[in-house]
């Protein structure tokens, strides 16, 4: 099968601040590829680059349609949860359920705690479809049933043929590759 | 996703504080004839153009909370991850906008004029010039909402690009508004049009500037 995401000699400029030179990167379906590194080294923006929402100042980027997980909630504060994640992507019943969210389908988001919103948007990843996850950080704020959950659902989107893509500075559950940032 | 968006944002538009504009707009054409006098000549002279000032200083109202809210929040990063070009997350936002401000303003026209003793005649061409200018107004505040999104002040930065630029449309559409005529009319369309089509491409490239 060919990858979800190839990119090829990619070089990210902030700021003016070179984060990042000439690096290479594949991942297949079924992978999944945790970046490591300090703060600071550019592992969000890393994802956001991968996302399109950066452009990079040299190299390319291929990717396959991919959903975000970053520090923002992107989920309307005023409205229940279902209804807010039920924006982006049909029937989100089935993610909320997974992620131990499905007795809050009521609750308005602006009432939710921050694991509870960062369980949100693992629901909103996973009901937007998409074969690459990009996952920043995607263990803050969760307890250890969140991270269980967490886990479970990564490693049946790679059985099902998806990638993750995920930058965080402590360990993940599961079985990863690892690449360092900023060495 | 774009159909979406737009029930969203009228929603939005329309259950948080719609009516602010409106009653702002009422608000300002009080004042009107006790600022000129009772004077009904004079005040049936100046209340067409003073009715689209008070359209202008409402139309400032809602800025602060078209776009900044949705960059801030990442939904504008969702969107575009979505496959929406910002271009279109900009037209569909213009468009929910107008929606959910254009109709009630223009329904307020209409005891806003009575305060101010306009005829029949006279109301009717404050209505028809506000139907046409107030598409205008609403892409003029898309693009200046996305401008200033994430700046500090942005409301005081705001209300100094939107009236310099709203200019155009207040001239044309006030003099309709008071005297008639069809080219003036059709001057304020075309400046509604030209706002209509220009927002959304610099709302879409505000938007891609101000993603880090």
């Amino acid at each position: 099968m060919s990858s979800l995401l190839r990119l090829s000699g990619v070089t990210l400029v902030r700021g003016g601040r070179t984060l990042f030179e000439g690096l290479d990167l594949n991942l297949e379906p079924g992978g999944a590829l945790h970046i490591g590194g300090p703060n600071g080294s550019g592992k969000s923006s890393l994802l956001r680059l991968v996302a399109g929402l950066l452009q990079a100042e040299r190299g390319t980027v291929e990717r396959a349609r991919c959903a975000l997980a970053d520090d923002k909630v992107a989920l309307d504060r005023e409205l229940p949860l279902g209804r807010a994640v039920a924006l982006w992507g049909g029937d989100c019943g089935p993610a909320l359920d997974r992620i131990g969210l499905g007795a809050l389908a009521e609750v308005p988001v602006r009432l939710l705690s921050s694991g509870q919103l960062k369980r949100a948007m693992i629901a909103r990843v996973i009901s937007a479809r998409a074969p690459l996850w990009l996952l920043d950080e995607p263990l803050n704020a969760l307890d250890s049933d969140g991270i269980d959950r967490l886990g479970k659902v990564i490693a049946e989107h790679r059985s099902d043929g998806g990638a993750v893509l995920a930058a965080s500075h402590v360990a993940l559950p599961g079985t990863w590759q690892r690449m360092e940032l900023g060495r | 996703m774009i159909a979406k968006l737009i029930r969203r944002d009228i929603r939005r538009g329309l259950s948080g504080a719609a009516w602010l504009p409106v009653a702002f707009f009422l608000l300002v054409a009080t004042l009107v004839p006790f600022a000129i006098g009772p004077d009904a000549q004079l005040l049936i002279r100046v209340g067409p153009g003073a009715l689209w000032i008070a359209a202008l200083t409402a139309a400032l109202m809602p800025i602060e909370r078209l776009i900044e809210p949705d960059r801030a929040d990442g939904v504008l990063d969702q969107l575009s991850l979505h496959g929406l070009a910002d271009e279109g997350t900009a037209a569909a936002k213009i468009l929910a906008h107008w929606l959910s401000f254009g109709p009630l303003l223009i329904l307020a026209a209409i005891p806003a004029g009575a305060l101010l003793g306009l005829d029949r005649e006279a109301l009717g061409r404050v209505l028809v010039s506000l139907t046409v200018g107030t598409p205008g107004l609403a892409a003029l505040a898309v693009m200046i909402a996305a401008v200033t999104a994430g700046l500090p002040r942005a409301g005081a930065l705001a209300g100094l690009l939107l009236f310099p630029l709203a200019v155009p449309l207040l001239i044309f559409a006030s003099a309709f508004s008071s005297q008639g005529g069809s080219s003036a009319l059709l001057l304020e369309a075309a400046i509604s049009l030209a706002l209509i089509a220009l927002a959304p491409f610099a709302a879409g490239a505000a938007i891609r500037a101000a993603r880090t």
